[in-house]
């Protein structure tokens, strides 16, 4: 009788080929629940673009912005969505780095998340400066009269961030992927699908050189993307804090943004992977340890975001400079007119995750559902407040303004919603959902030694149990 | 790794520890074309095997290179096309480039990565007949051996006694068509 040994990170997978059946089955089975959520998100794609062609039509006015409001729900949408691409980063290239063995389950959702997150983010810019034919004037190359984009300004520094950061952003993904839709090939019964996966996998066969020139590649893949995830949102900060708007030009931004921006990424993951889980049985793969770990890291930024609120109103009060004090959301804003946007952020950001110091909470997948719901919001509402507190109080008086979201923009954002939702869908249907491949390196191999008795495994420190004949 | 199809024979193993022992003793025979498949990547089945190092790393290298020098370059270049005084600053304002410098090293390091990994793992590879077994994505590991002649015997011997579930030796086994 064989000796069974067991996986820490998921104890109830038996084997190798255990692993090949639970995920694949993924592709050919769409329960009801997937259709309805599918058809869901396809009717928010359809106001998302028929709201659009509206405002295209009849003029940027439709989206409420008004001097000296030029940046409103859309920009705080954009950060939105650049923010929560940042974990599937992190967690695919940071935690591997750091090898950290619970990520192999979830990242490739994160990742396939990080791509759709950008390519919902993409469509903001576009949307928000009103002409859209006119969207290639980003691209890097000189105008009729020969002058190039200005290479010092933080809005072209943008475009090459958040276009690298999709490059390489969906690069990883689909290089990570190759053996899993190998897998997919070998097991696929489906004509078309045999095809697309014949095609994409590019003829995987998993000798010993693919594998050798696959694990350096990817090794220095995540070596690139790891300061490219802590760039972005650093470089989108400075859309902010390289202007001279009061309660922008702050020297806390990068690693505010940073940190608020794999926060609101891991909150996303939980918001999706939760019921993920359910609807598809995954409880093996995806297991309450998974949600533990990231609420650590959740709770860890919740508190660089509080410390952040909190230095940006004490430096706010500290100058003395009446339009910081005004401008300044804590000051302003936590009393002005916008207090409930000021309050909402601090409640869902600051106060509410307060409850993950509890290992209970923590473990508990009901509660952390709830309180990745409140992140998402409170995420949100802090570039709401970030955005339009500041510039509707600058440093005229004459020129304050005040801005109410129009329902076109309303209508747009939470059709991006359904946008974000439809790619997902779709990849959870089409693609490997969860690394065939590397969820193997953290099961115990299959051992003709532990027919006879059990195993001994050297175990180094941090890396995989590694057996020697 | 010149591994002819006609000649060698394709054992198939259900444990990682008799695929270490089988390409051991192989290259204790001096048995030098074999192809290992594996489900996994695992370290057990590099060190048997004792390849030189990947040069993928060179591609990585001379892109991330290329891609800074392409950064700073363009915006020098750019700047001193329309030399434009703007606040009092220096022309070609480096601290400003680093920015651009940095993201395209990113993004030429990573691209060039990826062409480093299609050019020596030889991706992709469609089309061909190939050596394969659909096991292979799944969880069964592989050798592929050609032997010298007058040793056909002894790495029969090597694969069985090592714990082969299966050794198949006629092409047609061997191969399938188009993976």
């Amino acid at each position: 009788m064989a000796t069974v040994v067991r996986s820490e990170t998921h104890p109830d997978i038996g084997s190798y080929e255990d692993v090949n059946r639970d995920i694949l089955k993924l592709l050919s089975r769409p329960g009801r629940g997937y259709r309805i959520l599918l058809a869901l998100a396809i009717a928010g794609v359809i106001a998302l673009f028929t709201a659009w062609g509206l405002q295209i039509v009849l003029g940027i006015g439709m989206s409420g912005l008004r001097n000296p409001i030029g940046w409103g729900v859309y920009i705080t949408t954009f950060v939105f969505w650049v923010g929560i691409a940042h974990s599937g980063t992190l967690i695919s290239a940071i935690l591997y780095l750091f090898r950290a063995r619970w990520r192999q389950s979830i990242y490739r959702a994160a990742e396939a998340m990080t791509v759709f997150a950008v390519m919902t983010a993409g469509l903001f810019p576009v949307i928000h400066v009103g002409r859209p034919w006119l969207a290639y004037y980003l691209m890097p190359y000189p105008n009729q009269r020969m002058i190039w984009p200005n290479f010092r300004s933080p809005l072209v520094w943008d475009v090459f961030a958040v276009g690298t950061y999709f490059t390489v952003s969906a690069t990883f993904f689909y290089i990570g992927m190759i053996p899993d839709l190998a897998a997919a090939r070998d097991s696929a019964i489906v004509p078309w699908r045999k095809k697309l996966y014949s095609t994409l996998s590019l003829g995987w066969r998993g000798t010993n050189w693919e594998w050798k020139h696959f694990t350096r590649a990817y090794l220095y893949l995540a070596a690139l993307a790891t300061p490219l995830v802590l760039s972005v949102h650093s470089v989108v900060s400075w859309d902010f804090a390289m202007s001279l708007v009061p309660g922008w030009h702050s020297t806390v931004f990068a690693p505010y943004f940073v940190a608020g921006a794999i926060y609101s990424g891991l909150a996303m993951v939980l918001t999706l992977l939760i019921p993920i889980r359910k609807i598809f049985g995954l409880e093996a793969y995806f297991t309450t340890r998974h949600v533990e770990q990231m609420a650590k890291v959740m709770l860890l930024t919740s508190l660089i975001v509080s410390y952040a609120y909190l230095c940006e109103a004490f430096t706010a009060w500290y100058t003395f400079e009446p339009a910081e004090q005004t401008g300044g959301y804590l000051m302003f804003g936590a009393t002005g007119e916008y207090w409930w946007s000021a309050w909402l952020m601090l409640t869902c950001n600051a106060f509410v995750p307060q409850l993950l110091w509890f290992r209970q909470v923590r473990r508990s997948i009901p509660a952390m559902f709830v309180i990745t719901l409140f992140v998402n919001i409170g995420m949100w509402f802090e570039r709401y407040s970030i955005i339009v507190l500041s510039l509707s109080h600058e440093y005229e008086p004459w020129m304050w303004n005040q801005y109410r979201p129009s329902l076109t923009g309303m209508i747009i954002i939470l059709g991006s919603f359904g946008w974000f939702l439809m790619w997902f869908l779709l990849f959870l249907r089409v693609l490997p959902a969860v690394s065939v491949a590397e969820l193997k390196e953290v099961l115990p191999p299959p051992l003709r030694r532990l027919r006879a008795g059990p195993a001994t495994l050297r175990r180094p420190r941090g890396g995989a149990e590694e057996v020697r004949p | 790794m010149s591994a002819r199809a006609d000649a060698g024979m394709l054992a198939v193993f259900g444990e990682l520890d008799a695929t270490v022992t089988a390409i051991e003793r192989l290259r204790a025979l001096k048995v030098s074309d074999i192809v290992v498949f594996t489900p996994v990547p695992r370290h057990e089945l590099d060190h048997a095997l004792h390849e030189p190092e990947s040069p993928v790393r060179i591609f990585t290298l001379v892109g991330g290179l290329t891609g800074a020098a392409t950064g700073f370059a363009l915006g020098t270049w750019t700047s001193l096309d329309w030399p434009l005084v703007t606040g009092g600053k220096p022309i070609i304002t480096l601290p400003a480039f680093v920015i651009i410098a940095f993201e395209l090293t990113i993004l030429f390091g990573a691209l060039s990565t990826v062409a480093g990994l299609l050019i020596n793992a030889r991706l992709p590879h469609m089309g061909l007949e190939v050596i394969y077994d659909p096991a292979f994505s799944a969880g069964k590991f592989g050798i592929y051996a050609v032997p010298q002649p007058g040793q056909g015997a002894s790495v029969r011997q090597i694969l069985g006694d090592a714990g082969a579930e299966e050794i198949r030796e006629r092409p047609e086994e061997v191969r399938v068509g188009t993976v």
